[in-house]
């Protein structure tokens, strides 16, 4: 009896976090015409996919009318650079603060911790004037500059906490036999790191494909990102409302993030875990 | 050559060591800077004093921004908190399709909010969503509008919220579980302990530092929330669903203010600093003794 009603609740509560994305899918195949009269629960009764070809190539997003297309390719522009940068540089910082320890090493890991709680809208209107000095307003290159700077904390921690784990004795070792900086890096500490780069690309991939902030605030026209574009397809307030390109613009939106966590999901959960646990 | 080699290390943290003082606390100062002008549309540097904050704190908006945090907030962090506690000790009675159910529970987390504010949206959207589904199951009276109503509409917020993290919390506490000493748990059914005891006097308590990195990280999002609240409600009806954040927002982007938009920034900072800098300087310290 208390193993059923355990049951019951579980599910329950898995119907509750399905509900959305059922909703959404649902709505995304039905016509305009099913959707006032429908149901928001019922099935589609006649199919139909002109929703999703609207919304990846024809919807207005304020002004521009080319669907979601050109918005989800900035945003792939924008987040491999990116994550690949933000990534290598927080494997090097992660290796010295691990292994190479300096007078005030310590001091300088504590700060970019810090800059990692920082809210961002401390730095929004300054940013926005550097990007501007640099000439790199409402470009992708801006974008991919501010994501790198405030991913670094984050891959930085990932990659230390990581490499503290690699025992001295290795290095000790490698430096008897006259191994340099890189060479212990690329020898030693590279072919160990599968795991946390994982860790880390999917944790920045996740962050800047989802970012909005820096995207709405960085962006012009012709970089704006796939979550600005959908805010602005949604919240257009002219013409009628088609609600099913709506939800089928923000599957588009949300597809690879999704896919990385259906694909990925263990290194998902370690890289939310390591951003909030003591490593 | 030999001076490379040995300063190596400080020549790879140095870039990031410059990028960090420059785009964190040289902006940080900046915005601290302008706070204490009379910056409108355009900085201004010559320093003014408090006056920025006195209008901030002077106005009305603010005032429904800053409470809608405490609501939001308080009632985020605390029901994501129940919510995935409960799940997470439900999941740890070894349940079938364990797996299959975290999975679901977790995915929201991997959506951007905005995707999130778009599907809420249209759920809680009167006149086509829950409204009008329940109606047609023939409860005419049924009325479920918050949304459109300010003196409602933050607790949509929470709703769509609480969606999105309580699974992440489920999984933190879940691993906790899953890290409390197995010896002592059995010791204690050996002894013919209640399970619901062994959960309230021995489980709970040893996982004290993960209720506190829970409540820091729900407590970060929330004072960060910004676009849940543009994707779900814009802010609205009027201002009504404000928070720190769209109002530093509105006041930067929109309104052309920026003396309010750095005093509103540098509030919020001080807001996250008092829950992070003790959290910090709790976790850093005995790392160091080590």
């Amino acid at each position: 009896m208390l193993r059923w009603s355990l049951y019951a609740i579980l599910i329950l509560f898995a119907l509750f976090y399905l509900m959305p994305l059922f909703v959404m899918v649902t709505t995304s195949l039905k016509s305009l015409e099913e959707i006032r009269t429908g149901s928001l629960l019922a099935l589609p009764r006649a199919l139909t996919f002109q929703p999703w070809i609207e919304a990846w190539s024809s919807t207005c997003a304020g002004t521009q009318c080319q669907g979601l297309r050109p918005f989800f390719w900035n945003s792939v522009l924008m987040a491999v650079p990116a994550v690949v940068i933000s990534t290598a540089i927080g494997a090097l910082n992660g290796y010295v603060f691990a292994q190479w320890r300096f007078p005030g090493a310590n001091l300088f890991f504590a700060a970019i911790l810090f800059g990692c709680f920082i809210p961002f809208q401390v730095v929004l209107m300054p940013m926005a004037r550097m990007l501007g000095l640099l000439g790199l307003a409402g470009t992708i290159p801006g974008l991919i500059l501010v994501h790198v700077i405030y991913g670094i904390g984050f891959t930085t921690l990932f990659f230390r906490n990581y490499y503290v784990t690699i025992p001295q004795e290795l290095v000790r070792a490698a430096k008897v036999d006259g191994a340099g900086f890189f060479r212990i890096f690329v020898a030693i500490f590279l072919p160990l790191s599968l795991p946390i780069v994982t860790v880390s690309v999917i944790w920045q991939f996740t962050q800047i494909w989802n970012d909005f902030l820096f995207g709405v605030s960085f962006s012009g026209p012709g970089s704006q990102p796939v979550t600005v574009a959908l805010n602005n397809i949604v919240n257009s307030t002219t013409g009628v409302k088609a609600y099913n390109v709506d939800m089928a613009a923000a599957i588009i939106a949300a597809l690879p993030t999704l896919l990385v966590y259906v694909v990925a999901g263990k290194y998902f959960i370690r890289g939310l875990t390591a951003g909030s646990v003591k490593g | 050559m030999e001076w490379l080699e040995r300063n190596m290390p400080k020549l790879v943290l140095a870039p990031s060591f410059v990028a960090i003082l420059i785009f964190v606390y040289g902006f940080i100062g900046w915005t601290a800077w302008v706070s204490l002008t009379r910056s409108r549309l355009m900085p201004r540097y010559e320093i003014d004093g408090f006056g920025q904050y006195a209008r901030l704190f002077a106005s009305p908006r603010w005032d429904v921004a800053m409470n809608n945090l405490f609501i939001f907030g308080g009632l985020f962090i605390a029901i994501s908190m129940l919510i995935g506690l409960m799940l997470a000790i439900f999941l740890d009675q070894k349940i079938r399709a364990e797996g299959v159910l975290r999975t679901i529970y977790l995915y929201p987390m991997a959506l951007s909010l905005i995707v999130t504010g778009t599907a809420w949206k249209w759920i809680l959207n009167p006149g086509l969503g829950i409204q009008e589904m329940v109606r047609g199951w023939g409860f005419q009276n049924f009325s479920f509008d918050w949304l459109i109503r300010p003196e409602m509409a933050i607790y949509t917020i929470v709703i769509a919220a609480v969606w999105q993290a309580s699974g992440f919390v489920m999984a933190l506490f879940l691993a906790g579980l899953r890290s409390v000493d197995t010896e002592i748990i059995r010791a204690a059914q050996v002894d013919g302990i209640p399970t619901r005891r062994i959960y309230t006097a021995i489980i709970i308590p040893t996982m004290a530092p993960i209720f506190l990195s829970a409540f820091i990280v729900l407590a970060h999002l929330a004072i960060k929330a910004f676009d849940l609240v543009i994707a779900l409600t814009n802010g609205g009806p009027g201002y009504a669903t404000d928070l720190p954040a769209t109002y530093m927002y509105a006041m930067a982007f929109s309104r052309g203010d920026l003396g309010q938009a750095a005093a509103s920034a540098m509030i919020m900072m001080m807001v996250i600093f008092a829950i992070v800098v003790p959290y910090l300087y709790s976790e850093l310290r005995p790392r160091r003794e080590n």
